[in-house]
Protein backbone atom coordinates (compact mmCIF):
# COMPACT_ATOMS: atom_id res chain seq x y z
CA UNK A 1 0.00 0.00 0.00
CA UNK A 2 1.16 3.73 -0.96
CA UNK A 3 3.31 4.87 2.35
CA UNK A 4 1.31 8.28 2.59
CA UNK A 5 -2.25 6.49 2.86
CA UNK A 6 -1.40 3.50 5.40
CA UNK A 7 1.02 6.25 7.44
CA UNK A 8 -2.96 8.19 7.18
CA UNK A 9 -4.73 5.43 8.25
CA UNK A 10 -2.90 3.79 10.92
CA UNK A 11 -3.44 6.99 12.12
CA UNK A 12 -6.92 7.01 12.01
CA UNK A 13 -7.04 4.02 13.66
CA UNK A 14 -4.91 5.44 16.85
CA UNK A 15 -7.64 7.38 17.30
CA UNK A 16 -10.31 5.32 16.76
CA UNK A 17 -8.86 3.39 19.18
CA UNK A 18 -8.87 5.74 21.91
CA UNK A 19 -12.24 7.09 21.16
CA UNK A 20 -14.38 5.20 23.44
CA UNK A 21 -12.24 6.00 26.20
CA UNK A 22 -8.99 6.79 27.35
CA UNK A 23 -6.02 3.48 26.47
CA UNK A 24 -2.99 2.75 26.75
CA UNK A 25 -0.20 1.16 24.51
CA UNK A 26 -0.02 -2.35 25.24
CA UNK A 27 -3.82 -2.01 24.92
CA UNK A 28 -3.96 -0.13 21.85
CA UNK A 29 -1.85 -2.79 19.96
CA UNK A 30 -4.25 -5.44 21.32
CA UNK A 31 -7.46 -4.01 20.48
CA UNK A 32 -6.49 -3.26 16.60
CA UNK A 33 -4.87 -6.67 16.09
CA UNK A 34 -7.63 -8.54 14.54
CA UNK A 35 -7.70 -5.75 11.95
CA UNK A 36 -4.49 -4.30 11.65
CA UNK A 37 -0.72 -5.35 13.12
CA UNK A 38 0.87 -2.66 14.18
CA UNK A 39 4.76 -2.55 15.65
CA UNK A 40 5.39 -0.71 19.12
CA UNK A 41 8.08 1.60 17.57
CA UNK A 42 5.16 2.20 14.74
CA UNK A 43 2.60 3.19 17.22
CA UNK A 44 5.23 5.18 19.02
CA UNK A 45 5.84 7.31 16.55
CA UNK A 46 1.70 7.91 15.60
CA UNK A 47 1.08 8.88 19.25
CA UNK A 48 3.85 11.13 19.07
CA UNK A 49 3.08 12.67 16.06
CA UNK A 50 -0.50 12.47 17.15
CA UNK A 51 0.11 14.48 20.34
CA UNK A 52 1.89 16.91 18.28
CA UNK A 53 -0.95 17.68 15.96
CA UNK A 54 -3.43 18.36 19.48
CA UNK A 55 -5.67 15.16 18.52
CA UNK A 56 -4.37 13.54 21.60
CA UNK A 57 -3.05 14.13 25.25
CA UNK A 58 -0.95 11.97 27.88
CA UNK A 59 -1.42 11.75 31.10
CA UNK A 60 0.31 9.31 33.47
CA UNK A 61 -1.23 7.26 35.85
CA UNK A 62 0.36 5.06 38.62
CA UNK A 63 -1.53 1.36 37.93
CA UNK A 64 0.34 -1.70 40.09
CA UNK A 65 3.05 0.61 41.43
CA UNK A 66 4.24 1.78 37.99
CA UNK A 67 3.22 4.42 35.58
CA UNK A 68 1.20 3.97 32.77
CA UNK A 69 1.06 6.22 29.91
CA UNK A 70 -3.24 7.15 29.23
CA UNK A 71 -3.90 8.60 25.56
CA UNK A 72 -6.97 10.70 25.66
CA UNK A 73 -8.83 11.71 22.10
CA UNK A 74 -9.07 15.19 21.98
CA UNK A 75 -12.31 17.31 20.26
CA UNK A 76 -9.77 17.55 17.50
CA UNK A 77 -8.78 13.79 17.24
CA UNK A 78 -12.85 12.72 17.30
CA UNK A 79 -13.68 15.39 14.38
CA UNK A 80 -10.39 13.60 12.12
CA UNK A 81 -12.39 10.66 12.32
CA UNK A 82 -15.42 12.20 11.25
CA UNK A 83 -13.47 13.96 8.67
CA UNK A 84 -11.98 10.82 7.49
CA UNK A 85 -15.28 8.71 7.36
CA UNK A 86 -16.60 11.46 4.98
CA UNK A 87 -13.65 11.45 2.88
CA UNK A 88 -13.63 7.46 2.83
CA UNK A 89 -16.75 7.98 1.38
CA UNK A 90 -15.93 9.48 -1.36
CA UNK A 91 -13.08 7.25 -1.89
CA UNK A 92 -15.46 4.25 -1.63
CA UNK A 93 -17.50 6.06 -4.72
CA UNK A 94 -13.78 6.26 -6.72
CA UNK A 95 -13.43 2.90 -6.04
CA UNK A 96 -16.31 1.75 -7.12
CA UNK A 97 -16.08 3.86 -10.57
CA UNK A 98 -12.57 2.45 -10.84
CA UNK A 99 -13.58 -1.14 -10.55
CA UNK A 100 -16.63 -0.50 -12.64
CA UNK A 101 -14.04 0.24 -15.60
CA UNK A 102 -12.21 -3.13 -14.89
CA UNK A 103 -15.64 -5.08 -15.47
CA UNK A 104 -16.31 -3.69 -18.56
CA UNK A 105 -12.66 -3.87 -20.00
CA UNK A 106 -13.34 -7.67 -19.24
CA UNK B 1 16.61 -11.90 27.78
CA UNK B 2 15.35 -10.10 30.86
CA UNK B 3 13.34 -6.97 30.72
CA UNK B 4 16.33 -5.18 32.14
CA UNK B 5 18.72 -7.03 29.81
CA UNK B 6 16.70 -4.98 26.96
CA UNK B 7 16.35 -1.84 28.52
CA UNK B 8 20.45 -1.66 29.24
CA UNK B 9 21.16 -2.97 25.58
CA UNK B 10 18.19 -1.40 23.99
CA UNK B 11 19.53 1.98 26.14
CA UNK B 12 23.42 1.91 24.95
CA UNK B 13 22.36 1.81 21.56
CA UNK B 14 20.69 4.82 22.29
CA UNK B 15 23.66 7.02 22.93
CA UNK B 16 23.68 9.24 19.96
CA UNK B 17 19.66 10.25 20.73
CA UNK B 18 19.31 13.11 23.06
CA UNK B 19 18.98 12.01 26.49
CA UNK B 20 15.02 13.01 26.79
CA UNK B 21 13.88 11.38 23.55
CA UNK B 22 15.79 8.02 24.46
CA UNK B 23 13.93 8.05 27.69
CA UNK B 24 10.92 8.63 26.73
CA UNK B 25 11.02 5.71 24.24
CA UNK B 26 12.53 3.45 26.69
CA UNK B 27 9.82 4.11 29.17
CA UNK B 28 7.18 3.21 26.75
CA UNK B 29 8.99 -0.24 25.55
CA UNK B 30 9.08 -0.88 29.53
CA UNK B 31 5.37 -0.22 29.85
CA UNK B 32 4.24 -2.77 26.92
CA UNK B 33 6.94 -5.07 28.60
CA UNK B 34 5.30 -4.55 31.73
CA UNK B 35 1.88 -4.96 30.30
CA UNK B 36 2.76 -8.08 28.70
CA UNK B 37 3.80 -9.87 31.53
CA UNK B 38 0.75 -8.47 33.39
CA UNK B 39 -1.22 -10.49 30.89
CA UNK B 40 0.79 -13.43 31.99
CA UNK B 41 3.29 -13.73 29.12
CA UNK B 42 6.64 -15.21 29.98
CA UNK B 43 9.04 -12.09 30.56
CA UNK B 44 11.41 -13.60 28.00
CA UNK B 45 8.15 -13.55 25.55
CA UNK B 46 7.40 -10.67 26.22
CA UNK B 47 10.56 -9.45 25.38
CA UNK B 48 10.91 -11.58 22.37
CA UNK B 49 7.53 -9.76 20.81
CA UNK B 50 9.25 -6.25 20.69
CA UNK B 51 11.15 -7.39 18.18
CA UNK B 52 15.09 -7.50 17.64
CA UNK B 53 17.20 -4.07 19.34
CA UNK B 54 19.35 -3.28 16.63
CA UNK B 55 16.21 -2.89 14.25
CA UNK B 56 14.12 -0.73 16.90
CA UNK B 57 17.55 1.43 17.73
CA UNK B 58 18.17 1.74 13.35
CA UNK B 59 14.76 2.97 13.31
CA UNK B 60 14.82 4.99 16.38
CA UNK B 61 18.21 6.61 14.89
CA UNK B 62 16.51 6.94 11.46
CA UNK B 63 14.14 8.57 12.72
CA UNK B 64 15.77 11.36 14.52
CA UNK B 65 18.00 11.81 12.28
CA UNK B 66 15.22 12.76 9.86
CA UNK B 67 13.68 15.38 12.16
CA UNK B 68 17.34 16.36 12.86
CA UNK B 69 17.36 17.36 8.73
CA UNK B 70 14.33 19.00 8.62
CA UNK B 71 15.64 21.20 11.55
CA UNK B 72 18.96 21.77 9.74
CA UNK B 73 17.76 22.56 6.20
CA UNK B 74 15.64 24.90 8.22
CA UNK B 75 18.72 26.30 9.66
CA UNK B 76 20.28 26.07 5.95
CA UNK B 77 17.78 28.09 4.76
CA UNK B 78 18.35 31.05 7.37
CA UNK B 79 21.92 31.01 6.56
CA UNK B 80 21.40 31.33 2.49
CA UNK B 81 19.62 34.36 3.54
CA UNK B 82 22.45 35.80 5.49
CA UNK B 83 24.58 35.24 2.27
CA UNK B 84 22.23 36.59 0.25
CA UNK B 85 22.11 39.73 1.96
CA UNK B 86 26.03 39.93 1.91
CA UNK B 87 26.15 38.94 -1.74
CA UNK B 88 23.70 41.97 -2.27
CA UNK B 89 25.45 44.41 -0.47
CA UNK B 90 28.59 43.05 -2.49
CA UNK B 91 27.00 43.46 -5.62
CA UNK B 92 24.85 47.18 -4.87
CA UNK B 93 27.24 48.51 -7.49
CA UNK B 94 26.45 46.23 -10.34
CA UNK B 95 23.13 45.80 -9.67
CA UNK B 96 21.82 49.17 -7.95
CA UNK B 97 22.81 51.11 -11.68
CA UNK B 98 20.74 47.93 -13.34
CA UNK B 99 17.83 48.19 -11.31
CA UNK B 100 17.29 52.19 -11.55
CA UNK B 101 18.18 51.62 -15.40
CA UNK B 102 15.06 48.59 -15.82
CA UNK B 103 12.36 51.22 -13.55
CA UNK B 104 13.83 54.18 -16.41
CA UNK B 105 13.59 51.98 -19.21
CA UNK B 106 9.72 50.74 -17.59
CA UNK B 107 8.93 53.93 -16.83
CA UNK B 108 9.91 55.95 -20.25
CA UNK B 109 8.10 53.10 -21.93
CA UNK B 110 4.76 53.97 -20.07
CA UNK B 111 5.44 57.88 -20.73
CA UNK B 112 5.28 56.93 -24.17
CA UNK B 113 1.98 54.87 -24.49
CA UNK B 114 0.38 57.78 -22.24
CA UNK B 115 1.89 60.97 -24.65
CA UNK B 116 0.49 58.99 -27.97
CA UNK B 117 -2.70 58.43 -26.18
CA UNK B 118 -2.77 62.00 -24.32
CA UNK B 119 -1.39 63.05 -28.70
CA UNK B 120 -4.72 61.69 -30.02
CA UNK B 121 -6.30 63.72 -27.46
CA UNK B 122 -5.05 66.62 -27.98
CA UNK B 123 -5.97 66.03 -32.07
CA UNK B 124 -9.45 65.81 -31.20
CA UNK B 125 -9.68 69.08 -28.73
CA UNK B 126 -7.56 71.00 -31.66
CA UNK B 127 -10.48 69.24 -34.37
CA UNK B 128 -13.59 70.21 -31.89
CA UNK B 129 -11.69 73.68 -31.21
CA UNK B 130 -11.15 74.72 -34.87
CA UNK B 131 -14.52 73.40 -35.73
CA UNK B 132 -16.50 76.09 -33.28
CA UNK B 133 -13.90 78.62 -34.57
CA UNK B 134 -14.86 78.33 -38.11
CA UNK B 135 -18.38 79.08 -37.30
CA UNK B 136 -16.90 82.30 -35.60
CA UNK B 137 -15.39 83.19 -39.08
CA UNK B 138 -18.12 82.38 -40.80
CA UNK B 139 -20.44 84.67 -39.25
CA UNK B 140 -17.45 87.22 -39.32
CA UNK B 141 -16.92 86.59 -42.84
CA UNK B 142 -20.48 86.90 -43.90
CA UNK B 143 -20.65 90.20 -41.75
CA UNK B 144 -18.01 91.89 -44.33
CA UNK B 145 -19.70 90.44 -47.47
CA UNK B 146 -17.16 87.65 -47.91
CA UNK B 147 -19.96 84.66 -48.16
CA UNK B 148 -18.34 82.78 -50.65
CA UNK B 149 -15.20 82.14 -48.25
CA UNK B 150 -17.40 82.00 -44.98
CA UNK B 151 -19.22 79.05 -46.39
CA UNK B 152 -15.87 77.46 -47.60
CA UNK B 153 -14.40 77.92 -44.03
CA UNK B 154 -17.87 76.65 -42.43
CA UNK B 155 -17.68 73.81 -44.93
CA UNK B 156 -13.61 72.94 -43.36
CA UNK B 157 -15.28 73.49 -40.11
CA UNK B 158 -18.03 71.01 -40.68
CA UNK B 159 -15.26 68.23 -41.68
CA UNK B 160 -13.61 68.81 -39.33
CA UNK B 161 -16.42 68.68 -36.59
CA UNK B 162 -17.46 64.89 -38.21
CA UNK B 163 -13.80 63.24 -38.00
CA UNK B 164 -13.98 64.90 -34.31
CA UNK B 165 -16.67 62.43 -33.76
CA UNK B 166 -15.39 59.64 -35.02
CA UNK B 167 -11.74 60.65 -33.29
CA UNK B 168 -13.27 60.62 -29.78
CA UNK B 169 -14.46 57.34 -30.34
CA UNK B 170 -10.81 56.83 -31.50
CA UNK B 171 -8.98 57.89 -28.21
CA UNK B 172 -11.39 56.55 -25.87
CA UNK B 173 -10.34 52.81 -27.56
CA UNK B 174 -7.20 53.84 -26.96
CA UNK B 175 -6.99 55.15 -23.58
CA UNK B 176 -8.77 51.72 -22.45
CA UNK B 177 -6.16 49.90 -24.42
CA UNK B 178 -3.73 51.51 -23.15
CA UNK B 179 -4.62 51.30 -19.56
CA UNK B 180 -5.16 47.53 -20.09
CA UNK B 181 -1.85 46.93 -21.36
CA UNK B 182 -0.44 48.97 -18.56
CA UNK B 183 -2.21 46.57 -16.47
CA UNK B 184 -1.12 43.31 -18.57
CA UNK B 185 3.05 44.82 -18.44
CA UNK B 186 2.75 45.83 -14.98
CA UNK B 187 1.42 42.18 -13.87
CA UNK B 188 4.01 40.69 -16.41
CA UNK B 189 6.69 42.04 -14.36
CA UNK B 190 5.40 41.02 -11.13
CA UNK B 191 4.54 37.50 -12.11
CA UNK B 192 8.96 37.38 -13.35
CA UNK B 193 9.39 38.29 -9.32
CA UNK B 194 7.02 36.25 -8.02
CA UNK B 195 7.91 32.96 -9.71
CA UNK B 196 11.46 33.96 -9.15
CA UNK B 197 11.18 33.85 -4.95
CA UNK B 198 9.26 30.73 -5.70
CA UNK B 199 11.78 29.20 -7.29
CA UNK B 200 14.00 30.04 -4.56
Amino acid sequence: MDIQLKRGLLDICVLAAIKDGDSYGYKIIKDMKPYVEMSESTLYTILKRLETAKMLTVRSSEHDGRLRKYYHITELGLRRIEEFKAEWREVMLIYQFVSKEEEDND
Amino acid sequence: MTKNEFMAELRSKLSGVPEKDAEDRLGFYSEIIDDRMEEGISEEEAVRGIGSIDEIAAGITAEISQARNKDQKRESKRKLKTWEIVLLAAGSPVWVPLAIAAVAVTFSLYAVLWALVISLWAVFVAFTATAGGSIVIFVVQVIYGNALAGVAILGAGLILAGSSIFLFFGCKNSTKGTAVLAKKIALGIKRIFVKKEAAK
